[in-house]
């Protein structure tokens, strides 16, 4: 892997950024790894360059059935914050913020994290007392968030509307100033990247149809549309396609997969300055570096692999966006796409073990994974190094479904669903 | 938007007019008090979230208000077939 350096890129620039090497070798399958990661999305990138860069284990594949970063990591709409209310969830957020801090250095591909703020508008006196709830919270978890006033709000986000008289008028906001965004593709390439070049085999276009377990159980290995792979160690990082997966190993999972819609707008001059998030009116925005309004729009309400939404979804988002922030009502829409998006009941993720020896998971991120990429795939590689969960993803086991032990983020969340 | 069968409307509304009540075919247990953690579990939790032909739910909520069973295949979205509640799986 060549190092980049100002140096090196001013070399390249004004070479006419000709003779750019490939970043990573495009691999094919080899018959046996130490580890195989299913799902080249950036969780499982991460997990893979972590495995190779703290735990040892630098045999390992990632098998993507497309192309890297081509799922949600490349569909979601990339915003980082970790106000989550209950402890367990505040705990594994924040591991995340906390790796996405020094990401690009550490990978030496500038994933232009930016800390923006993630601001969160109160609507009615429900909210305000929610929202204050997750600040009191987050601030006793060390989680930085803040109340601000509408003023408060308005001079951080000047295309708020705070009118007395709107149609979803602004009470109050929590912000939480190390939210932000990244350029999810940077994430998907940076840790691919670099995982390649501490060994790791990323190969693209490799189905997993099967998984292969031995007289006592226990994985063997994976069937793939490019043959079969054997591995002791299957870390299965496949977001809306776990419950196919599971099911390849006889596992019934608490899961359903919906469409989530996101959308941009035609690019503009910077007006946006950070990320605004509505959960009462479902609507959530910020500006990309390209100028594209970014929009997050909700779920459909059935299980789908379809990868696209209904429009009704889109409309009823937009007419909330046009409300808040009154001057974009005539901006055009560019694109609309959708991801799938793994549910689970309780609305927090699965990392951990599974009932198969040898078989790990890492799914149920349902709407919110994105901001969680780099401490899932630390966690997902430190529970496949050491076949035991880390302190932090502990809490987010398979059995919390039997034991009753849920963290029901959904009721009482900053989550928007 | 898609469109769905209503069998007792015996009408094809759009989705808007309807609720999608999860997973079809779902049976209450009979003796609460007698289940396992396990078959609790299996009853509140784990869902089929097939890719392809699923069973489900959905409620003609700004229609007739009733509650009826689809065959829809998850890849393309299509309805394969609207049924009665009490009306055998199909």
């Amino acid at each position: 892997m060549t190092r980049f350096s100002a140096l090196s890129l001013f070399t390249k620039a004004f070479g006419g950024h000709q003779n750019w090497p490939a970043q990573w070798h495009d691999a094919a399958p080899k018959p046996a790894y130490d580890a195989i990661i299913v799902g080249g999305g950036g969780h499982g990138l991460g997990a893979a360059y972590y495995l190779a860069k703290k735990y040892g284990i630098n045999n390992v594949a990632v098998l993507e059935k497309g192309w890297i970063g081509g799922g949600n990591t490349g569909r979601n709409t990339t915003i980082i914050r970790s106000n989550y209310l209950y402890d367990e969830s505040a705990h594994l957020y924040d591991h995340a913020v906390k790796l996405w801090d020094g990401l690009s250095q550490e990978l030496n591909y500038n994933i232009m994290y930016s800390k923006r703020g993630v601001m969160m508008l109160a609507h009615n006196v429900h909210d305000v007392q929610s929202l204050q709830r997750h600040i009191n919270a987050n601030r006793l978890n060390g989680v930085d968030n803040e109340w601000l006033t509408p003023e408060e709000a308005k001079a951080y986000c000047p295309p708020l509307n705070i009118s007395p008289d709107a149609r979803h008028p602004v009470l109050g906001a929590a912000l939480q100033r190390r939210g932000g965004t990244a350029r999810h593709d940077s994430v998907a390439w940076g840790y691919a990247r670099a995982a390649a070049a501490l060994g790791v085999d990323i190969i693209q276009n490799c189905a997993v149809t099967g998984i292969r377990r031995g007289a006592d159980g226990a994985v063997e290995g994976v069937e793939t549309t490019r043959g079969y792979i054997a591995s002791k160690r299957v870390g299965v990082s496949a977001a809306g396609n776990t419950s196919v997966i599971m099911q390849m190993a006889g596992l019934d999972f608490p899961l359903e997969s919906y469409p989530l819609q996101a959308l941009v707008s035609e690019p503009i001059k910077p007006t946006f300055p950070c990320v605004v998030m509505s959960n009462t009116v479902h609507a959530y925005m910020s500006q990309s570096d390209k100028g594209e309004l970014v929009i997050g729009a909700g779920t459909d309400q059935y299980v789908s692999y379809s990868q696209r939404g209904a429009l009704h979804i889109v409309e009823h988002t937009l007419a909330a966006i046009c409300e808040i922030f009154p001057i974009y009502r005539r901006m055009r829409m560019l694109r609309t796409w959708g991801g799938i998006v793994d549910v689970t009941p309780d609305r927090s993720p699965i990392l951990g073990k599974t009932p198969v020896q040898g078989l790990y998971v890492n799914c149920g991120w349902g709407t919110g994974g994105f901001k969680a990429t780099p401490g899932a795939g630390d966690l997902l590689a430190y529970t496949m190094a050491k076949d035991e969960p880390h302190r932090i993803n502990a809490p987010f086991n398979l059995d919390r479904f039997r034991n009753g032990r849920l963290i029901d983020e959904a009721a009482a969340a900053a989550v928007a669903h | 938007m898609i469109l769905i069968h209503c069998p007792y409307c015996d009408e094809k509304r759009p989705e808007i007019e309807f609720a999608n009540a999860g997973q079809a075919h779902i049976a209450r247990p009979l003796d609460p008090s007698g289940q396992s953690d396990a078959e609790w579990e299996t009853y509140l939790f784990i869902r089929a979230n097939p890719r392809g032909r699923h069973h489900e739910r959905w409620r003609h909520v700004h229609g007739c208000g009733r509650f009826f069973n689809a065959v829809r295949d998850t890849v393309t979205d299509k309805f394969e077939t609207t049924y009665k509640a009490g009306e055998p799986r199909r």
